[in-house]
């Protein structure tokens, strides 16, 4: 068991070695078989795992074990060791699995581009940290893969490297990720610090005994850890780098920015709960966040025409709904939506890559249409997709998920009506777009022609995520409907359960509420975009409309606060005014020289009249004392 | 006796002098030769007869002639112009200014030493010689080691390297 | 015998010593300046064989002979560098002689400001 733990992050980075190092020798077929069939393997050992730990349940609750030794120096001791319980075990699953679906999609969509076995070898390294991010024992070793996804994002963003404009998305988002990044080490730095320890688990342990609720040096390192995970996550204020992330392929943003690396803010909160439990202040500020950015994200989506950016907002918003989640104390509705969302927003970006590939790389959703008749298994799985990112009610996962997320929002201990509004709105925002999204690039009259028919390789996954998306709710009904509480039990095993103030039937209630408003979003986007697009059009050309396309003037924002006055500072730095020091020194010393040298002239009677005048001053001076 | 030594000391002075502020090369060596007899009355009185005949015979008598034929071959004597542009007044006030700083320095240090008042025994060169070339013998080795030297390095650096050019490449 | 007190003695050899070095400093013809040489070697002799007497050793007189040995080696060696200038320099100006000056520190600009204006 220990050893299949170890295996499992091991795996991707001896693919992703022999993928670097001979890639450009073998064959695609041959690539693309080490690159997809490692995370094959990977996930495969993830499901013996995954028995192996239900079996052992409830009396063995988490795994360990240790590989090597890393740092050993004085108080620090880091070791590399995995430990394996019901959250990471879940990640594991999701990263694996989706994993293994978009590598094999990928296998056909790479399959005309030249650095094929480049993309595999960079997807089999994403995957390699990410696991590593999860499964790490220590927060050291978790900031290692931590690092090594952004790392990989900016890598896989900047896939296409010979168009500058990805060039500076990939840079973009490396930067303003490494914001976040950078409060997170000064927040582990803190806690080793205080603590002298990085396992996690003697982290959590020490400080729920030695911390008190509430004070600031909690508050200080919660909130730090929180900068972290809002950079990853791409929540507000660091929001800005995912929608241009979209200029990387699609299975990336399939794989990086939909299901997994975004959701590492939420893995690292998850993780560090007992934190956020001492700094109600902080976890506060996590709800709030979270309702702020999927109402943000939400109108803008509403407003834009490329098909990956509408997904890129929804992602962003989706991750809200998680974090207002985790910010309410609903730790495993939060990990139920990340896993349901994973699946569903794969899907849509999977889609979303055949219907540009076909269409010729043509994104604008303006440009396309009718595609309904000419791709039907794209068009099923993408409304399957898009239903359940609208929670259509009972059929789809979403609905089970973003649900229950809804009900704590209001019921739980720190919840409030006002959250659940915010949840509540964003949820129309969604079917409203979603549905917009659907409408204007299935419907209505061609205007692109698709060149070719997607292949097996590329729909197949489309299929089984479509059918996750499906069913992979019921793990988890509430007590009205059905009660199964599989997902639940699991993870409870790890985070604590959540605290519900409200009664039950009181939860009947608000489910309808969120029936209702999914159905009427579709009807009001039937309308607006389908039945008369005559009604949207007043709205999409107003101002309004263009505040929320630029994503509510963020990027300008941070445009003029740090971008402009850095480079004003440059440029009048550009004569390094400031090695001005450096260069009076050096002029000083010459300064020196020319005036030695003018003793130093040749004339040997001024030598010699430097020697009487120094015999002068020699002798008075010792005839003096 | 006293009265013999302040005479030559003063011509001695007076003679100096006359040689280092001299415009005629020529003129300042001869007031030079003067000034060693002088000094070689000095060091007759000074109970050091060998020497004062050692001062005559080769300071005055070779070194003095040497100085004399050279300026002779190089024919400067002739140049009182320039000399007497090299040598405006205002140059002698700093260096004397030097010099008599270092002369109160002389007298103030003078003051502390100890005399012994005895009686004055001529030193004969019988004795001189003898401390020659019994303690100081690895001296005077040494220094017939060094007038070698001087003799091969001077006729050395006496010669003069003739160039030879072709009658075609002299440069007019 | 002489009664004059030593410090008079060492006074009249240290007169002669100080003109001979404002001899060196003033002069510019090399020929002078070899020349105020001599008269500090001389006066240096002196005091030597002063001390000799006033000790009552012979001593005072040997160091005058070795002194005298230096003298006759260096002046030769000397009038023989004076010889050659003068065939080369055509002058016996000793401030004709600075070749050995430091030419390139005059009216230097710093290499770095240099550098520094080609980043424009």
């Amino acid at each position: 068991m220990s050893t299949i733990i170890a295996l499992i992050p091991a795996i991707p980075f001896l693919s992703f070695l022999i993928l670097a190092l001979f890639g450009h020798r073998l064959s695609r077929k041959v690539a693309g078989i080490i690159g997809a069939g490692s995370i094959g393997v990977v996930a495969l050992f993830t499901f013996i795992t995954a028995i192996g730990f239900f079996k052992s349940l409830p009396e063995v609750k988490s795994y360990s074990v240790t590989i090597w030794e890393w740092i050993n120096t004085g108080n620090l001791k880091v070791d590399i060791s995995f430990s394996l319980d019901a959250l990471s075990l879940v990640f594991c699953f999701v990263i694996t699995f989706v994993g293994f679906l978009i590598h094999i999609y990928s296998i056909g969509f790479m399959s005309k581009d030249e650095g094929f076995s480049r993309f595999f070898a960079y997807m089999n390294l994403f995957i390699g940290s990410m696991l590593v991010l999860v499964l790490a024992d220590n927060i050291l070793l978790m900031y290692l893969g931590w690092e090594g996804v952004g790392l990989c994002s900016y890598l896989l963003i900047g896939f296409w490297y010979k168009e500058p404009q990805n060039g500076y998305a990939a840079r973009k988002a490396f930067i303003i990720t490494r914001i976040g990044d950078t409060a997170m080490i000064i927040g582990i730095f803190i806690l080793f610090l205080n603590f002298g320890t990085v396992n996690i688990n003697e982290l959590m342990q020490q400080a729920s005994a030695k911390w008190v609720a509430g004070s600031s040096i909690a508050v200080l390192t919660a909130a730090l850890l929180l900068g972290g995970a809002l950079g990853k996550s791409a929540q507000l204020p660091l929001q800005t780098w995912l929608p241009d992330a979209m200029a990387g392929p699609s299975p990336v943003s399939a794989l990086i920015h939909a299901a997994t690396m975004v959701t590492a803010g939420v893995y690292l909160i998850a993780r560090t709960h007992v934190l956020f439990s001492l700094a109600p202040v902080v976890q506060s500020a996590i709800a709030i966040i979270g309702a702020l950015t999927l109402l943000i994200a939400g109108f803008s989506a509403l407003a834009q025409h490329d098909l990956k950016r509408i997904l890129a907002y929804s992602t962003i918003s989706q991750i809200g709904y998680m974090f207002l989640a985790l910010g309410v104390g609903a730790w495993s509705a939060a990990v139920f939506h990340f896993m349901i969302h994973a699946f569903f927003k794969a899907l849509l970006f999977l889609g979303a890559g055949i219907v540009i590939l076909v269409l010729n790389e043509e994104h604008d959703i303006f440009k396309m249409g009718g595609l309904r008749k000419k791709m039907p298994v794209v068009f099923i799985t993408f409304l399957i997709g898009s239903a359940s990112l609208s929670a259509l009610p009972l059929i789809t996962a979403g609905f089970y998920s973003k649900d229950q997320i809804l009900w704590y929002a209001y019921s739980s201990q720190s919840g409030s009506i006002l959250l659940w509004l915010g949840g509540f709105i964003g949820a129309l925002l969604t079917t409203l777009y979603s549905f917009r999204m659907i409408f204007i690039t299935f419907y209505g009259e061609a205007k692109t022609e698709p060149a070719f028919i997607p292949g097996k390789l590329m729909t197949v996954p489309l299929i089984i995520l479509a059918v996750l998306s499906l069913v992979a709710g019921f793990v988890e009904l509430p007590a009205s409907i059905g009660n199964i509480h599989l997902f639940s039990n699991l993870v409870d095993n790890t985070l604590p359960v959540v605290v519900v103030k409200a009664g039950e039937n009181q939860e009947i209630l608000f489910q309808l509420l969120s029936a209702i408003i999914a159905l009427a979003g579709i009807y009001i986007a039937y309308l607006i975009y389908f039945k008369k697009p005559s009604l949207s059009g007043p709205f999409s050309h107003s101002r309004i409309n263009k505040f929320f396309e630029k994503g509510w003037g963020f990027d300008k924002l941070y445009d003029t606060m740090f971008v402009r006055p850095v480079v004003w500072l440059s440029v009048i730095d550009k004569d390094d005014f400031f090695d001005l020091w450096n260069i009076g020194i050096s002029r000083l010393a010459l300064m020196f020289n020319r005036l030695l040298s003018y003793t130093q002239n040749g004339k040997l009677r001024w030598y010699l009249m430097s020697f009487a005048i120094g015999i002068a001053l020699i002798l008075t001076y010792m005839l003096s004392k | 006796m006293d009265v013999f030594f302040y005479i030559a000391g003063f011509v001695a002075i007076v003679s100096t002098v006359m040689a280092i502020s001299g415009r005629n090369a020529i003129h300042s060596l001869l007031y030079l030769i003067l000034s060693l007899l002088a000094i070689s009355v000095v060091l007759y009185l000074l109970n050091a007869p060998f020497i004062a005949a050692l001062e005559v015979i080769i300071y005055a008598g070779a070194i003095m002639v040497l100085f004399i034929f050279v300026t002779m071959m190089l024919n400067i004597g002739i140049e009182r112009e320039t000399e007497k542009k090299w040598l405006n007044p205002r140059m002698w006030i700093i260096p004397s200014i030097l010099a008599s700083i270092l002369l109160v320095n002389l007298i103030l240090a003078l003051k502390n030493i100890k005399t012994i008042p005895g009686d004055n025994e001529v030193i004969l060169p019988k004795q001189v010689g003898i401390s020659l070339f019994t303690t100081y013998l690895l001296a005077v080795e040494i220094a017939a080691i060094l007038l070698m030297a001087g003799v091969i390095g001077a006729y050395h650096l006496g010669s003069q390297k003739k160039k030879v050019k072709h009658r075609f490449l002299e440069i007019k | 015998m002489l009664t004059v007190s030593i410090e008079t003695q060492i006074l009249f050899a240290g007169i002669l010593f100080f003109l001979g070095l404002i001899g060196l400093l003033v002069r510019r013809n090399m020929i002078f300046m070899l020349m105020s040489i001599e008269i500090m070697f001389n006066s240096a002799g002196l005091v030597f064989i002063i001390a000799g007497t006033h000790w009552k050793q012979p001593d005072g007189q040997v160091m005058f002979i070795f002194i005298l040995a230096v003298t006759a080696v260096e002046v030769s060696i000397a009038l023989a560098l004076i010889l050659q200038v003068y065939h080369h320099f055509k002058t016996l100006d000793a401030d004709a002689v600075n070749k050995l000056k430091d030419h390139n520190s005059f009216n230097h600009k710093g290499t770095l400001s240099k550098t520094q204006s080609n980043t424009k």
